[in-house]
């Protein structure tokens, strides 16, 4: 077998050296009785070809390359340069472990302390963690921070968050004795009800968690939410679902947020049917040594050279096990180092105006659909690459249904998470999408009846 | 000697372009953010490179890492065993690369490729049933300990406890607090594991369970396992399995036939996906017949040789990560299993016992061996009767070129040397490791000093770490890098 190195000859060798007979002795120190040597019903070895030809086969029987596709939600589909996919699958990059012997990994240091400084750049917060391991556990793991930090527990989530998010944050915190409220939307405009949201707030209320853009693609009045939360002296918890639009809009920290977490996926990883993708977490300097995962630091050797070290760790679990600010240890290192490929590839420019561009596409949709009569867009201000478009009388199911004979994938129907939004369709536009894609679209809903 | 490269923002000049898109119009299409949400741009500060600079940064900082691919890399309890190469490529493949939202008709492959890594780690660890969700061990941990606590309330009572042997890896006791317990700890026996007796001293009504890696991180298999689990369950405990060292029971023993209620498992260990610097990672979790419908939401499901996902189940305890989980971790995974197949999965764990046990029979006369117990698939020295410390050897084998053990831990070990070589290398770089360490040991002797201002053959020498964790530089700053 080609992973396995040793020969006959040399496993022989060595069970001589060992003074034992035979392989099986290796493992006697495994209780008597305990169904050693179990037949195992797997099927043959395949070669290489074999297995070549067995993943094709998976990807003959996925159909979803054949449709031209609207999804968004939470995974996007945006361009990867060529030299983000070159420089990022390198051995030396796909193949080392966490840089625990820091001389011999400053490579993968510098790149994630490099990711570290644009994500701050990127949120305007202060600092920023290696990376954790998906939007929807950084969104946890920021509800976990802002009740360690504020000695409360009462947390507030506003529905408009990503409804996977919301449930991961309740599978997290299921036996921590949290108080939860959750905070509606206006159906006017899709922004949190910040009456709500004040009448909600009180002296034990740890944090609100919000997204913006939210769920519904809409952009969320930020600095007013942060305003209201820290008038009662909670912390304000902004989850960026779409990576991309960090560079069009004001930031969290312009915004006066207090913890930013996310998804940025969008930097460079493909949507991979969901995983991995990265998981962000940045905060103000307050927060630093009860953040959660690896940060990367900047410091010196002996001979004061710059070099880099994981550093903070008197927070994490390998030194504080029960104690620790949160039971991580891998996190999504390559992800991040990926991310920063492709963010220093694109740079300041490119990602100016790719951000732009995605936002343009949309409301490109958005004008040319003030036209459509079966449906209208819900929410035609503050989006960015995402907008809900609502049907006057078809259920969203459905029309997804019948583009979809048409091969277009036109969107998330939004009665998945929302019982009571039948007619509404979540679509999304990138720099995926040209012109005569999003024709098409139109055109398909236009012959809808 | 290769150096550090200038942070990318020290060589960042305005107006340097590293992307290249179309420029497409939108007639019609504006602006429809209000001017207070729109941002001015990005920071001044904000890389601006051309291409071919950004391929010599990465390319520059790829030399300064050593790899699996580089050379042996015997991290105790990390299993770096080689990463195949077509397993990238398969991984890679873009026919695989579906929106996670697909409609499941549209997808079948993909749900396939789940389902059928699902089924053969079951066969592999004998268990009742699986998630993949988790994204690394430790949300493993986390997912099956969520999986007791929600088991044992059905039963009507939580418990409070979770017995962690004093040998067990930091995120065992992590992951159970943010389950909602208090952890215990238990001391090891002079052998290395856990005691029947002392156990039964800690088992109280209280306990809901036990955490165990087995084999431990000694590389010591608890030999008492079976009666381990018959008292906990006597007691209305379970067993939890930390199965990190699975590498060294491959087609040896299933977990699921000794007694063990909930095990999750690293493909980043022992099913040969790469570490990618520190993940990502995939932990499944297995669990007992008892625990499945406690399992993280979505499952796949089978029927009629259709592919379909189950995202309500009313006892489970929810969902514990976006979409499937690391599919692509679980794409590499599954190609190794197919590569291995019936035929050579046993063989992986007995290489590497083989190996491990005969890098303890050629250093047993030069290092201090703290348990004498037979070992699988790995082995813990200490650092006692020598004249520098386990931090010394460590750096001293930089300077050979070889990737160190894990060192000071598992914490009972003084100075402690965890050693594990992994199926995946040959008898001469084992060898010449051996001959490494030896010559290292007898310098240690001779010419103290030399291991105590070791590395002196990398990029950096021994970087301050007091310095970064007193001066925090967390990111980079012009006026700090003058």
């Amino acid at each position: 077998m080609r992973y396995l190195p040793l020969t006959e000859q040399e496993r022989k060798e060595i069970q001589g050296q060992l003074g034992i007979g035979g392989i099986d002795e290796l493992f006697t120190c495994i209780e008597e009785g305990s169904c050693l040597f179990p037949a195992i019903d797997l099927p043959p070895a395949l070669s290489e070809p074999e297995l070549l030809q067995r993943f094709a086969a998976f990807g003959e029987k996925n159909r979803f390359q054949h449709y031209t596709s609207f999804l968004g939600a939470g995974s996007y589909r945006h361009f990867i340069p060529e030299v983000v996919q070159y420089l990022s699958t390198k051995g030396e990059f796909v193949t080392p472990y966490t840089p625990y012997q820091p001389e011999v990994s400053q490579g993968n240091l510098q790149a994630m302390f490099e990711y570290q400084t644009m994500i701050t750049m990127l949120t305007g917060m202060d600092i920023a963690n290696a990376s954790l391991y998906d939007g929807g556990t950084a969104a946890a793991e920021g509800v976990l921070l802002a009740v360690r930090k504020s000695g409360k527990k009462r947390i507030l989530v506003s529905s408009s968050v990503h409804p996977e998010y919301q449930e991961i944050i309740r599978t997290y915190c299921q036996n921590l004795n949290y108080n939860f409220g959750e905070i509606g939307f206006q159906n006017g405009d899709g922004k949190v009800n910040l009456q709500e949201l004040q009448s909600q707030l009180n002296g034990e209320t740890a944090g609100f968690l919000f997204q913006s853009p939210n769920f519904f693609g809409v952009v969320e009045e930020s600095r007013k939410i942060g305003e209201i939360v820290h008038n009662s002296q909670s912390f304000a918890i902004q989850v960026v679902a779409e990576a991309m639009s960090l560079p069009f809009l004001t930031t969290p920290g312009a915004n006066d947020i207090d913890i930013a977490v996310g998804e940025a996926q969008s930097f460079g990883l493909p949507m991979a049917f969901g995983g991995p993708s990265l998981g962000f977490m940045a905060v103000k300097e307050m927060f630093l040594r009860q953040m959660p995962g690896r940060v990367v630091g900047q410091t010196v050797d002996i001979d004061g050279k710059r070099g880099y070290v994981l550093t903070l760790s008197t927070r994490e679990q390998h030194i504080k096990r029960e104690k620790a600010t949160s039971n991580i240890c891998s996190n999504q290192a390559w992800c991040a180092v990926r991310a920063a490929m492709y963010l220093s590839t694109m740079g300041k420019q490119g990602l100016e105006s790719l951000s732009r561009h995605n936002h343009m596409a949309a409301s490109y949709f958005v004008h040319k659909a003030a036209a459509l009569s079966q449906a209208s867009v819900k929410y035609s201000r503050d989006y960015f690459n995402e907008v809900v478009l609502e049907f006057h009388t078809l259920a969203a199911k459905d029309a997804v249904d019948r583009l979809r004979e048409k091969s277009i994938l036109a969107g998330v129907p939004l009665s998945w998470f929302y019982p009571g939004k039948e007619r509404e369709l979540l679509i999304n536009f990138t720099e995926m999408h040209d012109h005569a894609d999003i024709e098409r679209l139109l055109k398909a809903l236009g012959e809808l009846k | 000697m290769r150096t550090l490269p200038p942070p990318l923002f020290e060589k960042s000049r305005p107006g340097k372009i590293g992307y290249s898109f179309p420029e497409i119009q939108f007639p019609g299409a504006d602006v429809a953010v209000e001017s207070g949400s729109l941002r001015n741009g990005l920071p001044d500060e904000f890389p601006q490179l051309s291409e071919v600079e950004i391929v010599r940064h990465y390319t520059a900082l790829a030399h300064l890492n050593y790899s699996v691919d580089e050379g042996f890399y015997p991290l105790g309890s990390c299993t770096m065993k080689y990463n195949p190469k077509i397993n990238e490529k398969i991984a890679a493949q873009e026919t695989l690369n579906a929106h996670p939202y697909a409609p499941h008709e549209l997808v079948q492959g993909n749900l396939e490729i789940l389902h059928l890594l699902a089924d053969y780690l079951i066969k592999i660890t004998g268990f009742g049933g699986i998630s993949l969700n988790p994204g690394a061990g430790a949300h493993g941990e986390f997912t099956g300990m969520l999986v007791i606590r929600k088991y044992l309330e059905g039963k009507g009572d939580p418990r409070k406890m979770v017995l962690i042997p004093d040998s067990a890896h930091g995120t065992n006791p992590a992951s159970a607090v943010f389950a909602g317990y208090e952890t215990r700890e238990i001391p090891s026996s002079n052998e290395g594991i856990i005691d029947v007796e002392t156990l039964k001293r800690y088992l109280t009504p209280e306990v809901a369970a036990l955490m165990m890696t087995n084999p431990n991180t000694l590389g010591v298999f608890e030999k008492n396992i079976k009666k381990i689990a018959d008292l906990l369950h006597q007691n209305g405990s379970l067993l939890y399995m930390d199965g990190a060292n699975l590498n060294a029971l491959l087609g040896i023993v299933r977990p699921g036939d000794l007694g063990v209620d909930v095990l999750h498992m690293n493909l980043h260990k022992t099913f040969a996906t790469p570490h990618g610097g520190g993940g990502p990672g995939s932990g499944p979790v297995a669990v007992a017949a008892h625990l499945v419908p406690y399992l993280p939401v979505p499952t796949i499901n089978l029927s009629n040789g259709t592919y379909t996902v189950e995202y309500d189940r009313k006892q489970s305890i929810g969902r514990v990560k976006n979409f499937y989980g690391q599919f692509l971790v679980i794409v590499r995974a599954l190609a190794y299993i197919m590569s291995l197949g019936r035929d050579h999965l046993r063989r992986v764990t007995e290489d590497a016992v083989l190996n491990a046990n005969y890098i303890r029979k050629k250093l047993a006369d030069h290092l201090d061996l703290p348990y004498s117990s037979p070992t699988l698939h790995e082995v813990v020295f200490s650092d006692k009767n020598l004249k520098v410390k386990t931090l010394d050897i460590a750096k001293r084998l930089l300077d050979a070129g070889i990737h160190p053990f894990t060192i000071y831990f598992p914490l009972i070990v003084h100075g402690a040397m965890m050693i594990e070589p992994t199926e995946t290398e040959s008898k001469e770089t084992i060898d010449q490791f051996i001959a490494t360490m030896i010559r290292i040991i007898g310098e240690a002797e001779t010419d103290p000093d030399l291991l105590r201002n070791a590395p002196t053959q990398t990029p950096v020498r021994r970087l301050d770490e007091t310095l970064a964790a007193r001066k925090m530089m967390l990111k980079w700053r012009r006026e700090e890098n003058a």
